[in-house]
């Protein structure tokens, strides 16, 4: 376990800044705690000082995860973002997709957002924008890539791709024998 | 028809064994030269050039049939050697190999001569040189030659001294037996110490880096000079620590990762610290964004194209419509 180093600081803020813009510094500066990032095994994880303090007594091989688990970083050194960062995210997501009732199944089980199932999707979304994907009930759903703008969106044919899936809550459930 | 058939037969037999003959005996132009000591043969004849180019059809064939040629040579010298059962009657045919004549190169590089120890320096310096001494000394208690130290030494066991003079100007209530023992032990531990010093100082030298030398005007890299600058600058006796900053040079602390192991900030250290240094770096990040965003930029041109292209189209609908009224 170690902190991040500054080249690791910087991707990591730069992906997360994808999904959730300026509001990162919510999340390093909290009002109700001391918050932080530590790298374990190639894998972030986002926790508190207190949790920090004991998990410090943890011996190093036997130390499965800790907090909460926002991505790995690979054998070139980028970022993945991973479903269990959803919950710190969401609220602070600054591009939404909502997908209709229907396709909620498809995207859960790890396809992308077709026209024929968006919603809704926040004005003024880029091409290739970070957004955060929610049911039609506004519960977050996961993470997704913007495939076309909100202005190319309305033009293009139904069984085009919108989203690109990412990550979805589904996985806690498909891959749970390798999330940590 | 038999006979005819026999004739046959004796023939083919008679090829056969001029075929095996054949196969053992092998002339040459020049004679082989043979080093039975490292089972070398060298054979010194021209190759048939054209045939062993390098896109000759049939090269691997003659190249085969050259090299068993020679290799039958070589045999052929082996078992001209003298031989005898190993191990008694039963056992193999060994021959005895004669020296060898070739000379092998080094497989690995000479060894580097190792620098002079701290007394061969004083010792060069001051012109002293090495007496050589005796082995043997002659011992008067017991009347013949004994060795100058180890097993029987002259002058007797030293454990076994049963009087240890007080010398002149020491203490008489110090134990002269303990002296002598914790002298011996202090001598046997500085000899280690001075002998590991040189041996460290030996290995050291063969490890240093040199510097590499600038290039002459003209092929200077900006790395290769900054790093010269760099070597300039920590060669003075206190390792560059007071030296004055050239006006334009940055100041550039000992990177905490100056060295072959991999640091890292420590895991509880200050956590206000590295969270100021994170926002920081958030800043950073946020103020190096281009104010111009593409995208958006012709987003926004489309949706004006788009609101321009409806406006005229209601306005042209709704002139078609007045006109069809008043029609």
């Amino acid at each position: 376990m170690r902190p991040l180093t500054e080249a690791e600081t910087r991707t990591l803020f730069e992906k997360l800044g994808r999904y959730i813009g300026e509001n990162i510094q919510l999340l390093v500066d909290r009002p109700d705690g001391t918050y932080c990032f530590r790298l374990h095994r190639d894998r972030v994880y986002y926790l508190s000082e207190k949790l920090l303090k004991v998990a410090t007594n943890i011996p190093r091989d036997n130390l499965v995860s800790l907090g909460t688990c926002f991505g790995k970083f690979t054998k070139s050194q980028k970022f993945r973002l991973s479903v269990m960062a959803l919950d710190f995210l969401a609220p602070y997501a600054k591009y939404k997709v909502w997908v209709k009732p229907g396709s909620e199944q498809s995207f859960l089980y790890g396809n992308h957002v077709l026209k024929s199932g968006l919603g809704r999707i926040t004005e003024n979304t880029a091409q290739y924008q970070g957004v955060v994907v929610y049911s039609m009930a506004d519960v977050p759903l996961g993470f997704g890539v913007t495939a076309k703008s909100t202005q190319e969106c309305r033009k293009v044919d139904p069984m085009a791709i919108v989203v690109f899936h990412q990550a979805d809550v589904g996985e806690y459930v498909r891959n749970e024998d390798t999330l940590t | 028809m038999a006979a005819v058939r026999v004739e046959e037969v004796l023939a083919a037999a008679e090829e056969q064994e001029a075929e095996k003959r054949r196969s053992v005996t092998v002339e040459k132009e020049l004679e082989l030269e043979f080093d039975l000591g490292n089972l070398l043969a060298v054979d010194r004849n021209p190759p048939a050039a054209a045939g062993l180019r390098g896109a000759a059809p049939g090269r691997e064939a003659k190249l085969r049939a050259l090299a068993r040629d020679n290799t039958q040579l070589l045999v052929a010298q082996l078992w001209e050697l003298p031989a005898e059962r190993a191990g008694g009657a039963g056992g193999p045919l060994v021959a005895r190999l004669p020296d060898p004549t070739f000379r092998l190169p080094r497989e690995k590089p000479p060894p580097r001569p190792r620098p002079p120890t701290r007394w061969e320096q004083f010792a060069r310096l001051k012109g002293i040189r090495r007496r050589k001494r005796t082995s043997l000394v002659w011992d008067e208690e017991a009347k013949e030659w004994r060795r100058r130290w180890g097993y029987r030494r002259a002058g007797g066991d030293p454990a076994r001294a049963w009087l240890a003079e007080v010398p002149e100007g020491a203490d008489p209530e110090e134990d002269q037996f303990a002296r002598l023992r914790r002298e011996k032990r202090e001598r046997v531990a500085r000899n280690e110490l001075n002998r590991l010093r040189n041996l460290a100082r030996a290995h050291r030298a063969g490890t240093a880096i040199p510097a590499a030398p600038l290039h002459p005007t003209g092929h200077q890299s900006r790395e290769e000079l900054s790093h010269v600058a760099r070597v300039a600058r920590v060669s003075t006796a206190s390792l560059g620590r007071f030296q004055p900053r050239l006006p334009k040079e940055p100041a550039e602390t000992p990177s905490r990762n100056a060295g072959k192991k991999r640091r890292f900030e420590p895991l509880l250290g200050n956590l206000a610290a590295e969270r100021s240094r994170q926002l920081e770096l958030l800043r950073d990040m946020g103020s190096k964004k281009p104010v111009l965003n593409i995208t958006r930029a012709v987003n926004k041109q489309l949706r004006q194209e788009e609101a321009e292209a409806a406006a005229a189209k209601r306005k042209k609908q709704s002139q078609r419509g007045k006109r069809g009224r008043r029609q």
